[in-house]
């Protein structure tokens, strides 16, 4: 699904040039559920705005879903992010003149669908997330957790096949990171490949495969064997607080 | 492109800022209407002072005589100039002239009909005399050849010796008395231009060289030449001089011997004034709108540079460049369309207004003082229908522009950076 090859990406501010990725090499299966962990600074999230299609690399070679990634016009990878990819993001980003509805149709709107259709579709995925009732509220009268499952809705209904999310339950109590961290599983339980950035352990650890970034490199790569177990052991550590 | 969506996205984003965007728009309604309102006034000031020119030929001359200033063939200066009728004959076939009448005065008689009398000016000429002093025959005719070949006893009056005299009485074919000399009324006229007033009868030239004693003699000289430009008539009318000079036997180069009026000139010389103006009123308007354009702009900037956030989001669930740009375009366009047709309005209906307020202050004046009102500065300052929709074209264009480059600084932003906007 995703083959990354040596990519080196460098930010230039004013005369100093910032060597933020030196040589990463990775490869992402279809259906797996990675974590890309680092301390700030170590490039965790440029790496994932690379693999994103949001930013470009200077050095290197990256190949989505078979698609060389190279010189892409901004309409073209506005096209693919479209049709492949879904976004979830730490400060949850709705748009906030739209109401919940309004918001998860966004995507189907640029892929041309009609007003009726997208608007019906989109109510389906907030059931999904369980948020129906809501579907006609602005984000600023939702709760954090709901406006992150109302993204997620979001980055659901174009049927991706990766969602990338940066820092997820960053902005999200230990409860409801949890209720989060919960639907993104079962996302990925229905084959869509997740590919979180964290710089939480407990996160991390429910993930299937932990990528540790330090200096620009890939560190260590953790695989993580049974998410259950993780969870109960949570659970017991926060009720005994 | 014109879709309900981005529509009701405008619409939300102008009803959130609602102050912001009504002071944005206000910079360009100012704008446009400033440049209406000039224009209406600049166009009142060109059809007042042209109205006046309507009241004479456009192209008329007037000759009078009067003394030389250099002696020449050996005569002295001082000499007073007398035409006669052999200028008229000789002037009458210069080529290019179209209408010609020499005019004697017989000066104040009384006139009277049944009881009613009073003082008036009698002045002779050639039926020609009409359509150079351009004056309306109300009632009857006007002089004509066969007048003036039997030298008959005929006049015609102006309307206020109409009124004075006749009263509800038909003028026509009446006997009026002119000192003791009886005359037949055969047409009444009246001027479009109140100061040159109608207190005066006028009769056949030939009748007064008898009646009058007036000879061969005539007091001036008036005449229209055909449509011609400024070069053409000042030929002809240095061609006139010259022909008097001879008969005369005065320099042609003198220039107090006679007095020529040439009216062409005059009307050229004041058309291209305003010309002038509304060129000026044209630049000052284009300035005032360039200001609201840059205040336009300037807004959707900011409302960019706002709008970053959002733009990356947009963009990384799929929006193309394209999109983006139509978004901050059509606010823009809409924005500067709708200020602009407001401002329009305002300015013609303000324009129209004042019309009206000096059309019913014209009326007031003619209902109660009987005059038809006086020199008219300002007549009809409205605006060209033409003129304001090339002003909303101009407009829409500009918005556009404005609009232009924010939208493209929006487009090409890299989502990553505007997600990283906090």
């Amino acid at each position: 699904m995703i083959r990354l090859n040596n990519i080196h990406k460098s930010y230039v501010t004013g005369s100093n040039s910032l060597h933020v990725l030196k040589g990463i090499d990775l490869e992402i299966e279809e259906g797996e559920f990675v974590s890309i962990m680092g301390s700030s600074g170590s490039g965790k999230s440029t790496l994932l705005n690379i693999l994103g299609i949001l930013d470009t690399h200077d050095e290197g070679s990256y190949y989505l879903n078979g698609t060389l990634i190279q010189n892409m016009s901004e309409k073209k990878a506005a096209r693919l992010r479209n049709e492949l990819l879904g976004f979830v993001f730490q400060s949850f980003n709705l748009i906030s003149f739209k109401n919940a509805m309004e918001n998860v149709a966004l995507p189907l709107y640029y892929q041309g669908v009609s007003r009726k259709k997208r608007n019906q579709i989109a109510l389906e995925y907030l059931d999904k997330v369980g948020l129906r009732e809501w579907a006609e509220h602005l984000p600023n009268e939702m709760s954090g957790g709901q406006k992150q499952r109302v993204a997620i809705a979001r980055s659901l209904i174009s049927k991706p096949k990766i969602i990338f999310a940066d820092e997820p339950t960053g902005a999200l109590d230990t409860s409801t990171s949890y209720e989060v961290m919960d639907l993104l599983k079962s996302i990925n339980e229905e084959g869509i490949t997740m590919i979180l950035v964290t710089h939480e352990h407990d996160i991390a650890a429910m993930t299937h495969k932990i990528i540790r970034l330090k200096d620009g490199r890939i560190g260590k790569i953790i695989k993580n064997g049974d998410l259950q177990s993780f969870q109960e052991q949570y659970a017991k550590t926060t009720t005994t607080v | 492109m014109f879709d309900i969506d981005k529509w009701q996205e405008i619409w939300s984003t102008i009803k959130k800022n609602k102050l912001r965007t009504f002071l944005t728009g206000f910079a360009v309604a100012w704008g446009i209407f400033m440049l209406m309102v000039l224009l209406g006034a600049g166009n009142g000031l060109n059809n007042g002072v042209s109205s006046n020119f309507e009241n004479n030929a456009r192209n008329a001359m007037w000759i009078w005589s009067r003394k030389t200033s250099m002696p020449y063939a050996g005569l002295q200066s001082g000499r007073r100039i007398r035409f006669t009728i052999d200028d008229y004959e000789s002037i009458k076939k210069i080529k290019k002239i179209d209408k010609i009448s020499a005019r004697y005065w017989i000066g104040t008689r009384t006139y009277s009909f049944r009881n009613e009398y009073g003082d008036y000016n009698t002045q002779s000429c050639h039926p020609d005399y009409k359509d150079i002093d351009k004056f309306d025959i109300t009632q009857g005719r006007f002089l004509n050849d066969i007048d003036l070949q039997y030298r008959r006893k005929v006049i015609v009056i102006g309307e206020d010796i109409r009124k004075a005299l006749f009263k509800h009485v038909d003028p026509i074919g009446q006997i009026l008395k002119v000192g003791n000399m009886p005359f037949k009324v055969i047409g009444v006229y009246n001027e479009k231009d109140p100061r040159e007033g109608t207190r005066q009868g006028l009769i056949p030239i030939t009748t007064a060289q008898i009646l009058y004693s007036a000879g061969n003699r005539i007091h001036s000289l008036t005449l229209t030449t055909v449509d011609v430009k400024k070069r053409e008539s000042e030929r002809i009318e240095k061609e006139i001089r010259n022909l008097l000079a001879k008969n005369h036997k005065f320099n042609p180069d003198d220039q107090r011997a006679i007095g020529i009026y040439n009216s062409l000139k005059d009307y050229i010389q004041t058309m291209s004034i305003f010309q002038a103006i509304k060129m000026f009123i044209w630049l000052i308007g284009i300035g005032t709108l360039v200001a609201g354009i840059v205040g336009v702009s300037n807004i959707m900037l900011i409302v960019v540079k706002e709008r970053t956030k959002e733009i990356g989001v947009r963009k990384a669930l799929g929006a193309s460049p394209g999109s983006i740009v139509s978004l901050v375009l059509l606010e823009s366009i809409l924005i500067t369309a709708i200020a602009g047709y407001i401002g329009m309005f305002l300015g013609i209906s303000v324009m129209e207004g004042v019309n009206f307020v000096m059309e019913q202050q014209t009326q007031a004046q003619v209902g109660a003082s009987g005059d038809q009102g006086e020199f008219r500065m300002f007549m009809n300052p409205t605006v060209d229908l033409r003129i304001a929709i090339s002003a909303m074209l101009l407009l829409v264009t500009a918005g556009a522009l404005a609009g232009y480059f924010p939208a493209k600084k929006a487009a090409s932003v890299k989502p990553i950076e505007a997600l990283r906007d906090e």
